[in-house]
């Protein structure tokens, strides 16, 4: 059987879910970050298998811009990460409460 | 001709200005005096000429407008000055007596703090009652009205590091301001009852000249004139708003015989002779004022039987003698009123001056020996006759003057005011009864104040008695001249009865009285205008009672002073309701005066604390409950955020998705 466009975006949901599923459970810092991952890349698949069905390169360009933003984020969110665990000693997201009342 | 009247309030404006902005440096105690004298003088001086240039005028009534003051809508008001025969009369009085008062303080107020105050405010308080008497239309009328009694008020409250000197002068305020307020609202109801008529004005001239389109006796002219009246009996301290004259006394005491007996004072007279035209069409009005004006008298009369303080005495005296003058208006005699007003400040000036002198001197004795008795105390006086020469007689000819002894110038006025209140077609045989047993009271409780102040043995504190001396020229002189007024002054109104065609004064108020009393048959009753035989038999019987009075008080306070002892032992209740004034003030701060402070702590206490501040805090307090409420949302926690942001998400898409 030829996988279609909608066997693409299906998969494409399940990874965005899985990713916010981990966001919203997982307590260490770097998971959560890895599951942020997780869901760039579900919806730079969706973008590629739209791309590909439509016969046009404006989804593909997108994915370029998403791999752009995903590395600049990669690398604030990991230089926050470590400056964090330098205060802290953890990088548990429970202890991550200092902007509250 | 009469273009320069201008002048003649301005002179104490100058006065006023001078010594309230520089007084402090000058120091010199008699360039100031010197100033304000010297610029009471001066307007005297062109008091006098415009005085003389209007008795030999054919022409009586002269409008003088300096400038427009505004023009909004329908009202215009003009800085305009009226001079005619009234107002001629009441600025040769006011100037006349100010001159003589402002001299002798120069020697009274010797030494006080503030000395330049007190002059600047009393060149102030003239100023005032120029504009009030000269000015040509109600609203700067309302200016000197209004600045009387502000200056009242400062220098009542001169002594103000004392308490009883500052609530007498905020009392004083206070009161005369509900009298203020029915004068206002008795303009404002004549502005627009007028130009309902087509005629918009505030002009005395027009007003005079329009009244008769309100009619006779109509509804409006009854209200409009009682308002009128209403401020009438503040300022002037009839009944019910009489009880911030005697408390007034706190003042020093020329302030007492400029503002509190010879000028200021009679300003509600003057007012109701200025409206004359609308008084004589409410008859009704008319008969309020000749009550109110005879009860006033004999009420305020019988208070002073029994008042210790000097000052009191001619204070409740002072409001007496206004009742007879509101008595003369009510009953139509409107030149007979004005007359008593003219006597009446002459020999009261004269008797208040004279308690200076006696005050000065005890104080001064008193201070001496380091004594702290009270030196307005009549019962620590006696005998001051010999000490106090001058005082002594010039205090005994106004008192003659003032009891109604014939030839003396009360006995005129009082006289003529008495046989109007019974013969005028507005009077009534009770009207003269109660007036005339007042004019015998008057006599009584006057011979019992020069009794117990300058006959007999003297009670003074033997260590202060050799210390009491006569005062000095500056203050005896205007005593000497004042004593001479109050003696010959009622010569210009002779009374036909006398010697005919006499009556000066009558015929020179014509001009502004003749007119409404004509138009309205105001006059003495037909039956009795040629009744020489009653006016006489009248004119007897009050005589008759003068004397009785003086008779009284001479044998009862002469020598000893058992017999009022034994009388206040006989009637100890009476006695003690007559000392504490009949307990009005007590009735005052019951009715009105306690229910106020009441409403005003509940104001307070409860409006303001409980509401007003209920309304900002419990906003306040409601915002901090729901901020309470909504802070724990903010949790820290970043998985709460994060879920709250993919409820979001997926609640918008849904919404798109399935709508």
């Amino acid at each position: 059987m030829e996988p279609t466009v909608h066997h693409y975006l299906v998969l494409s949901a399940i990874l965005f879910s899985l990713g916010t599923f981990g966001v919203l459970t997982k307590r260490n810092a770097i998971v959560i970050f890895m599951c942020i991952e997780l869901m760039l890349n579900a919806v730079n698949l969706s973008f590629i298998a739209l791309s590909h069905f439509l016969g046009s390169m404006d989804g593909q360009v997108f994915v370029f811009f998403v791999m752009t933003v995903a590395a600049a984020e990669a690398a604030v969110g990991l230089a926050l990460m470590i400056a964090f665990f330098r205060n802290r000693e953890s990088i548990d997201v429970e202890d991550f409460n200092l902007l509250k009342w | 001709m009469y273009d320069k009247l201008w002048l003649i309030p301005f002179f104490p404006l100058l006065g006023c200005v001078i010594n309230g902005l520089f007084g402090k440096k000058i120091k010199n105690e008699k360039v100031i005096g010197g100033i304000a004298t010297g610029m009471m003088v001066l307007s005297f001086a062109v008091s006098c000429k415009m005085f003389f240039q209007l008795l030999g005028d054919a022409e009586k009534v002269h409008q003088v407008v300096i400038g427009s003051w505004m023009s909004v809508g329908q009202l215009h008001v003009d800085w305009g000055f009226l001079l005619d025969p009234l107002s001629a009369v009441m600025i040769m009085v006011v100037t006349g007596v100010g001159s003589l008062i402002h001299l002798y303080s120069i020697g009274y107020m010797h030494g006080e703090e503030g000395f330049y105050r007190y002059f600047s405010y009393l060149n102030l308080f003239v100023f005032a009652m120029l504009m009030l008497v000269l000015g040509s239309n109600a609203l700067v009328m309302f200016i000197g009205w209004e600045g009387v009694g502000l200056c009242s008020y400062l220098l009542i409250g001169y002594y103000f590091h004392k308490k009883s000197a500052g609530d007498a002068a905020k009392k004083a305020f206070v009161v005369n301001r509900v009298g203020d307020f029915g004068f206002l609202l008795g303009l404002f109801t004549l502005f627009y009852a007028l130009g309902s008529k087509g005629v918009w004005t505030i002009n005395f001239v027009e007003i005079q000249e329009n009244a008769h389109l309100l009619g006779n006796g109509s509804l409006v002219v009854t209200a409009v004139t009682l308002l009128f009246f209403l401020g009438a009996t503040g300022k002037s301290a009839q009944i019910p708003l009489y009880t911030w004259l005697p408390d007034a006394m706190e003042g020093p005491t020329p302030v007492s015989a400029l503002i509190h007996a010879a000028t200021m004072v009679t300003a509600g007279v003057y007012m109701i002779g200025r409206m004359n035209g609308l008084f004589a069409m409410a008859p009704d009005t008319m008969m309020v004022i000749a009550i109110i004006g005879a009860a006033t008298a004999i009420f305020a009369a019988s208070i002073g039987f029994a008042q210790n303080d000097i000052k009191r005495v001619l204070a409740y005296s002072t409001v007496s003698q206004l009742g007879y003058m509101f008595l003369a208006m009510g009953v139509g005699a409107f030149s007979a009123g004005v007359f008593h007003l003219m006597t009446h400040a002459f020999f009261k000036a004269c008797l208040f001056l004279g308690s200076g002198s006696v005050i000065h001197a005890m104080h001064h004795g008193l201070h001496h020996a380091h004594l702290h008795d009270d030196p307005q105390d009549m019962r620590n006086m006696g005998g001051l006759r010999k000490k106090m020469p001058i005082t002594y007689w010039t205090f005994f000819l106004s008192t003659l003057a003032i009891s109604g002894v014939p030839l003396f110038s009360a006995f005129f006025s009082k006289d003529e005011i008495l046989w109007w209140s019974f013969a005028s077609t507005r009077g009534s045989i009770g009207l003269w009864i109660v007036g005339a047993l007042a004019a015998g009271m008057t006599a009584f409780y006057m011979f019992r104040c020069v009794s117990m102040t300058f006959w007999g043995e003297q009670r003074t504190n033997p260590k202060a008695k050799d210390h009491i001396h006569e005062s000095p020229l500056v203050i005896t002189f205007p005593l000497m001249v004042l004593g001479l007024l109050a003696v010959v002054g009622g010569y210009i109104g002779i009374p036909a009865l006398f010697v005919k065609g006499w009556n000066h004064f009558e015929h020179f108020l014509d001009p502004v009285f003749g007119e409404s009393q004509e138009t309205y048959h105001i006059a003495i009753r037909e039956a009795l205008a040629h009744n020489h035989g009653a006016e006489w038999g009248l004119m007897a019987v009050s005589v008759a009672l003068a004397f009785a009075g003086i008779a009284v008080a001479v044998t009862m306070y002469k020598g000893k002073a058992e017999a009022p002892a034994r009388f206040t032992a006989a009637f100890p209740r009476l006695h003690r309701a007559v000392y504490n004034k009949w307990y009005v003030d007590e009735l005052y701060d019951f009715l009105f005066v306690n229910p106020t402070k009441r409403l005003g702590t509940f104001l307070w206490k409860g409006f303001d604390v409980k509401v007003v501040d209920g309304i900002v805090n419990g906003v306040a307090r409601l915002i901090g409950a729901i901020s309470r409420g909504l802070r724990g949302i903010q949790t820290g926690k970043v998985h709460n955020y994060a879920m709250s942001m993919v409820v979001g998400v997926v609640l918008i898409v849904g919404f798109f998705i399935l709508k």
